[in-house]
């Protein structure tokens, strides 16, 4: 880009995806700024003015507020948690040569294409079920007590399925930064002395911190918003109402958009918290 | 202290078999270099001493033990790799201080080492940056640190020349043979290039398809090559290697005579013909000669001012007490 002719020229090309992409970012979020501020309630009078903070005042303050947070935090934590370990594990593994190599990478991979509704169904239904499902069988076999998954262990049931989701991903990064490792430098090691444990811990582990940063950062972007997860196992029942679908209880349960609006507001808010956290303590292994 | 001893080793990988049975001793101290063109299992011999790959049939003894089972740690062998391996998120210091962490020296004597080290390899100035920091000579250096602070019985160097510029090299290779001269420890060292292995090396190891051709001092291999692959192998340029009526003169299947054996002259000799490309190095000059006896031209080498340009006619005398013979199948005649 030399000359000014073909700079202005850029400026011209890129101008609609630029003002395509702000106006999808925008227009959504302004209007939910607005609505925030006014009592809006389709079914019950329409809109009936501004109200001011009156919204934010009722959602921060309504006692499914604070649980929801949590449930969101420990839902994220967990399933960061569970990828990332049994990601780098399923890496090593898949690394190793041996027969069947290119399917048994397809395998792993296939989780990833089930649409999210699809699997928590297939979850609820044919494993977690206490009377049908494949758990409570085998809970029988061995004379225990089927569990009744989804509402005595309802947040460890969601966690693991949206897990089984996203282990895939994580599984993905970690296997293709693994494989860029420098062979010689294991071996280098290994005449060095270190045993397999900390050959892993000195050499695998650093040279995955930056595969596992970005899995940590995109995970935690797509883990904050899940969704259909839950609508289609616990619909939100058993302590299992995140921020997301305590908005979506508000808006479409309740018919109450303003308040609604403020907690996308909230939730807006709290995704920033958590992605500033984030980047400050991981953020420096991007740098270099 | 580091004698190496291999009896009727072999490797193969699958239904290959990269080396067939082979015995070598390498004598403690003892600077020994593997020669070969690439893929002639050098590397893999190296690698089956160091333990990073294991055997499939022979003995492998180091010191007079039994090493042939004992895992690559605990043979007490050093080995700096081609792509030095270092570990990139360590800074110098760490990496050196990386094996004696391992084997649990303690603190005070990871010190002395490291800084003892630093000091011999010119790197006190760098212990505190990371490798990605470094130049290509001076990551060489931290690879052969981390290899010293071992004090190890042997050293095995894999190509660890071959990543840097020529210049670069040549000072590397003075470094690590002052290394030996001083540490006076068996080394190893596997090249293609066989200059290093004339200039580095106590005993060459040339090797071909994973077979020993010849064991022996670099003037032994100079002066009395045991067949036509070493003959042609070691020197350089290489030698000139001839068939035909002219070798049949000599009672020879092949006549080997190497460029600094042969006269040139414009008046008279054995041999007559014309010079192709000419590659004046100053102080010598290399002239490919056409001769009409044979197909291949022929290199010989002259001073560096001498006369003579593309199509001169010329006569090529070789001097006899330097002449190779070679039989059909390639082996010395004596």
């Amino acid at each position: 880009m030399a000359t000014q002719h073909s700079r202005s020229a850029a400026r011209i090309m890129m101008a609609p995806a630029v003002i395509l992409l702000l106006g999808w970012m925008l227009v959504p979020l302004l209007m939910t700024l607005w609505f925030s501020f006014k009592k809006y309630l389709p079914l019950r009078g329409g809109d009936l003015g501004w109200v001011g903070f009156d919204n934010y005042v009722r959602f921060i303050s309504s006692s499914s507020f604070w649980p929801s947070v949590q449930a969101t935090l420990i839902i994220v934590g967990g399933v960061l948690a569970i990828t990332i370990i049994f990601g780098v594990l399923l890496a090593i593994l898949l690394n190793q040569p041996m027969w069947g190599q290119g399917v048994v990478r397809i395998l792993v991979i296939a989780p990833f294409f089930v649409m999210p509704t699809v699997s928590a169904l297939v979850w609820k239904n044919m494993f977690m079920d206490p009377v049908n499902g494949l758990f409570a069988h085998l809970w029988k076999f061995f004379g225990a007590e089927p569990i009744s998954w989804l509402s005595e262990a309802s947040l460890q049931s969601i966690i693991l399925i949206v897990s089984w989701q996203w282990l895939p991903f994580a599984t993905l990064i970690l296997l293709t930064a693994i494989q860029s490792l420098d062979s010689e430098q294991l071996e280098a090691a290994e005449m060095d002395g270190a045993s397999p444990l900390s050959r892993f811990g000195h050499i695998t582990l650093p040279h995955l911190s930056r595969a596992i940063t970005v899995v940590l950062l995109i995970q935690t972007i797509f883990l904050l918003s899940i969704f259909a997860e839950i609508f289609v196992t616990t619909q939100g029942a058993f302590g299992t109402k995140t921020l997301t679908y305590l908005i979506y209880q508000r808006v479409l349960e309740s018919q109450n958009v303003g308040l609604g609006s403020a907690g996308g507001v909230y939730a807006i808010i709290l995704a920033n918290i958590v992605a500033i956290f984030l980047m400050r303590i991981v953020g420096k292994n991007l740098d270099a | 202290m580091g004698q190496i001893k291999l009896e009727s080793v072999t490797k193969s990988f699958g239904p290959v078999e990269v080396i067939p049975p082979l015995d070598l001793t390498i004598e403690d101290g003892e600077f020994t270099v593997f020669v070969g063109p690439s893929g002639c299992g050098k590397s893999t011999l190296l690698r089956l001493i160091a333990g990073l790959e294991d055997i499939t049939s022979g003995k492998i003894s180091i010191d007079g033990q039994d090493a042939t089972h004992v895992p690559p740690a605990k043979r007490g062998l050093a080995m700096v790799f081609q792509s030095y391996a270092l570990y990139p998120h360590m800074s110098v210091r760490k990496n050196i201080a990386f094996p004696m962490k391992m084997a649990g020296v303690p603190v005070d004597e990871q010190n002395r080492r490291i800084e003892s080290a630093a000091a011999a390899l010119n790197l006190t100035d760098y212990l505190d940056r990371r490798p990605g920091q470094l130049s290509g000579g001076q990551r060489q250096r931290v690879a052969i640190g981390r290899a010293i602070v071992r004090e190890p019985g042997a050293f095995l160097f894999d190509e660890p020349l071959s990543n840097l510029d020529a210049a670069l090299r040549v000072g590397m290779r003075l470094e690590i043979s002052e290394l030996h001269k001083r540490l006076k420890t068996t080394m190893i060292y596997v090249t293609h290039d066989q200059v290093e292995a004339m200039t580095m090396a106590d005993k060459i190891v040339v090797l071909q398809a994973g077979v020993i051709e010849q064991v022996g001092s670099p003037l032994e291999l100079y002066r009395a090559p045991r067949n036509v692959f070493v003959a042609g192998f070691i020197g350089s340029p290489k030698m000139n290697l001839l068939t035909g009526p002219e070798a049949a003169k000599h009672n020879a299947h092949t006549i080997g005579t190497r460029p600094e054996h042969i006269a040139i002259s414009q008046t008279e000799g054995t041999w007559s013909g014309t010079i192709g490309v000419s590659e004046h190095l100053g102080s010598d000059t290399f002239f490919h000669v056409k001769c009409d006896a044979f197909e291949d031209p022929l290199t010989v080498r002259a001073g560096g001012e001498v006369a003579l340009k593309y199509g001169d006619k010329v006569f090529l005398t070789p001097d006899l007490t330097q002449l190779h013979r070679f039989d059909a199948q390639g082996l010395r005649i004596a």
